[in-house]
């Protein structure tokens, strides 16, 4: 019997198991496909700042992010940090993102059209300024989450962190009200307390303990380049619209350039977003339009070749925040999934903040603005 | 912010043809044309210079293929009746919301080219199937479909020392062509098997003068044929100088070795059928005998997906002959579907019984029963050693797929996403089969959403408000 199961082996199932190893307690992580095989897989590995409004994401984020930085002196996962360069279209734009950044009150620099290409020497003439974020940075997601497991099964002990991996959960174990355990297609796993961190699945496994949990999939597409032999792109480069698409309430399509190039020589070009339930199929017309936005940013790519392209289910809640913490509708129970776009980034601050709650310590933020029961019961 | 989009050229500008097929071998050609002969608008789209597939367009010079004389008779024809798009690379098939289909390809100046169509036809083949090994990734060491295709240029072979290793019948006409074309070949090392040329499948169901023909053919050019044997290791400082042939036990675990100089290795496991298109549409899988994807299909060769049809080895891998036939009857069911659109599976079904029908399941049979008897064995996996590249592309070692597997990967994708195999160049048509073999697990269908790489800027000007996504 484990003291805590999480149901995820994603990037947050492995931060909340690093984190509760790393605070004394026996953790089990089961998923039912491999390490990362959902929605980490999927990403972009972003740890970003400076997309998030002022509020308590951006706490997180900067907790996170701070955070990443400590793990990152365990290797493995291709920390970058790369910095991130917000860039706007035109002075309007400019002087909105200006505003914005000095609201965020974290680390950066404003950036002057004139002084663009000091930072991306391939940009697009005629942008009209930007802004500079040095604390942005980005992580190889699918590593990151096995190298969490891993150093997490070694430091703290094997015995302490165990994998069960092609393991589904169907249901829970009660006794009375209290979840103490869950049943699995490999039979019954008991614990003491269990972590949802099922991602863009986790409405589900919610249900399973008869708790609604309004997480659903918002498509997003990436293509990817083939290798450079000299690297194009120095920083994450965005567009101001992904700052208003991130926090967008629409259905429909939203595309934005995202620019960036990775370790491995390939430049990574998102990013889109859309309601179409779990729907694989790729759509041609989107992938055309990221393509003609990363173009637009930098013209130099015009030629370059995409060899790949791939899609993920970001999992998003109605307001946008994720799903952080105890579930006082059935007591054993705790949530952390919901992250959206920005689950790699708000990861080990989740973990972190979890395994406090967890341990009956006092979490570094108050968790309320992310409390599980916050949703009207007969949402949308 | 605005970009200038070019509108995507559109070939046969405002045509939407009544059948689109996509590949240029037996099976392709012979859909296309039984079609256009029916009166059709028909556009075919293929990659290379000229028709044939891998087959019939790096055939053996002198030594004629088989079936050449025919194939050639039928492309002439073709190209007077439809529209051929040679050296264009379909990356994607897309459906418009009319439910006319959309391939879109490279053309041979790099721009993008949509081809519409209300009926597809995937005709795609099959890729070779290497497996690693030690030194595999040396210069000289050649897939047995690539030292087929260096027969094309004249001479290119000739003088060559060349090893020929591998399972499957393939290895006998790439081994005959090449000793024809003037190359030294020291030896054909059949893996599997044990049944030796007498008693050669090809000699069963009517093959046995073509299976005769490369057996007095390796005699004359005193090649030695042996089974049971294969190249486990290439050795060489900058190009292949030599190999290890093995005498391999009955699950190819090595028995001996010894060494044979040579400068030119063809290796070839079998072959990967290429169906990526009908992946991309949405059409059901099955593993063939092999366990390689193929697309579904019924008698009327029609896929899952509706005015979708494959044939030839994306349907499973069976050779040319079976792919011609499917590709004519899947070109009798589909003028049949432009004659009664709305007629059920009795209609097209009528349009292929018989004769037809009688000799793909014989084909097929066929095709089965050499899978069976050319099974890929598990013992090659103890020919790597834990510096062994298994993907190329991102040169990535055997040691670091086993890191991968105890890092939580389970599966084949997962490996790929920890350790990149399969993410480069070639998106795991090399290794593929390898990796899945190392998850222990049969191939799953490819997720290829852009087939062929494509530039960013004929990517974006696909981006017409004509074909939007809303």
């Amino acid at each position: 019997m484990s003291d805590v199961i999480v149901v995820g082996a994603g990037v947050v199932g492995a931060a909340c198991a690093y984190y509760a190893a790393r605070a004394g307690l026996d953790v089990t992580v089961i998923d039912r496909g491999p390490v990362a095989g959902g929605t980490t897989g999927s990403g972009e590995g972003n740890v970003l700042v400076s997309d998030k409004e002022p509020g308590p994401e951006l706490e997180l984020a900067v907790l996170s992010n701070r955070l990443w930085r400590t793990l990152a002196g365990h290797g493995g996962f291709e920390f970058e940090a790369k910095g991130g360069l917000v860039v706007a279209e035109t002075s309007e734009i400019q002087r909105r993102l200006v505003d914005l950044a000095a609201k965020q009150d974290v680390e950066h620099a404003v950036v002057p059209a004139g002084a663009l290409r000091d930072y991306e020497p391939h940009l697009a003439p005629g942008l009209a300024g930007g802004v500079f974020y040095p604390q942005d940075a980005q992580v190889q997601p699918m590593l990151a989450a096995a190298t969490l497991l891993k150093h997490g099964a070694d430091k703290y002990g094997r015995g302490t962190l165990r994998l069960r991996l092609g393991v589904g959960v169907t249901g829970f174990i009660r006794s009375g009200e209290r979840v103490t355990g869950v049943r699995t297609t490999h039979g019954d796993v008991l614990g003491g307390a269990v972590v949802n961190a099922a991602g863009t699945w986790g409405g589900e496994v919610a249900a399973l303990a008869g708790v609604r949990l309004p997480v659903l999939p918002r498509r997003g597409f990436i293509l990817v380049t083939e290798p450079l032999s000299e690297p194009l792109i120095r920083h994450k480069v965005y567009t101001a619209a992904y700052v208003t698409n991130v926090a967008s309430d629409s259905a429909g399509l939203e595309t934005s350039a995202v620019v960036e190039g990775t370790v491995a020589g390939t430049v990574l070009i998102g990013a889109s977003r859309e309601r179409v339930g779990f729907d694989r199929t790729t759509s041609v017309p989107v992938l055309a339009r990221l393509a003609g936005q990363a173009v637009a940013l930098f013209p130099v790519l015009r030629g370059v070749r995409v060899i790949r392209s791939y899609c993920g289910f970001r999992p998003y809640c109605p307001d946008h925040l994720p799903v952080i913490g105890a579930d006082p509708r059935v007591p054993g129970l705790y949530h952390a999934c919901g992250h959206e776009g920005a689950g790699i980034g708000l990861a080990p601050a989740t973990g972190h903040l979890l395994a406090q709650v967890l341990s009956g310590a006092r979490p570094d933020l108050d968790l309320s603005p992310f409390r599980p029961d916050r949703f009207p019961e007969e949402a949308s | 912010m605005t970009d200038v989009v070019t509108d995507e050229a559109r070939a046969g500008e405002g045509v939407t043809y009544d059948l689109v097929v996509v590949g240029g071998g037996p099976a392709g050609v012979a859909g296309a044309l039984t079609a256009a002969l029916a009166g059709l608008r028909v556009a075919l789209v293929d990659s290379s210079a000229r028709l044939g597939g891998q087959y019939f367009r790096h055939t053996a010079v002198p030594a004629r293929a088989p079936g050449l004389d025919r194939f050639l008779r039928q492309a002439r024809a073709l190209s007077d009746r439809a529209e051929v798009l040679s050296r264009h690379q379909v990356w994607s098939v897309t459906r418009e919301p009319d439910g006319d289909l959309l391939v879109h390809a490279n053309s041979p100046e790099g721009g993008a080219v949509a081809v519409r169509g209300r009926r597809l036809l995937i005709a795609t083949g099959a890729y070779d199937r290497p497996l690693p090994f030690p030194g595999w990734d040396l210069p000289g060491v050649l897939t047995a479909g690539g030292a087929q295709a260096l027969l094309k240029g004249n001479g290119v072979v000739a003088g060559r020392r060349v090893v020929v290793s591998g399972t499957g019948p393939f290895l006998l006409p790439v081994a005959t062509g090449l000793a024809a074309a003037g190359a030294k070949v020291l030896g054909v090392y059949e893996a599997g098997g044990g049944l030796g040329l007498a008693r050669h499948p090809l000699l069963a169901l009517g093959k046995a003068g073509e299976a005769a023909g490369y057996a007095v053919s390796l005699a004359r050019h005193r090649v030695p044929y042996l089974t049971r044997h294969a190249v486990v290791e290439a050795h060489g400082e900058r190009e292949v100088e030599a190999v290890t042939v093995a005498r391999l036990g009955r699950r190819w675990n090595v028995l001996a070795t010894r060494i044979v100089e040579c400068d030119t290795v063809a290796v070839g496991y079998g072959f990967v059928p290429q169906i990526d298109l009908g992946v991309q549409l949405g059409c059901a899988t099955r593993h063939d005998v092999d366990g390689s994807p193929i697309l579904e299909t019924d008698a009327a060769q029609r896929t899952t997906v509706p005015m979708v049809w494959a044939a030839g080895e994306p349907t499973g891998v069976g050779g040319w002959r079976l792919a011609e036939i499917e590709g004519r009857i899947a070109g009798r069911s589909i003028i049949a579907h432009r004659r009664a659109p709305g007629a059920g599976v009795e209609v097209a079904a009528g349009e292929v019984a018989g004769v037809l029908a009688r000799r793909r399941d014989r084909w097929r049979a066929f095709g089965a029963a050499l899978q069976q008897a050319y099974p890929v064995e598990p013992g090659w996996q103890g020919w790597l050693r834990d510096d062994t590249l298994v993907c190329r592309c991102e040169e990535v070692p055997l040691a670091r797929i086993r890191e991968a597997q105890e890092l939580g990967a389970t599966d084949a994708r997962s490996i790929k996403l920890l350790a990149r195999p399969g993410m480069g160049w070639c998106q795991g048509r090399i290794c593929g089969y390898a990796v899945a073999c190392l998850a222990g697990e049969p191939q799953q269908p490819p997720r290829r959403p852009i087939a062929q790489p494509v530039t960013l800027g004929a990517l974006s000007d696909t981006d017409t408000p004509h074909d939007s996504a809303h």
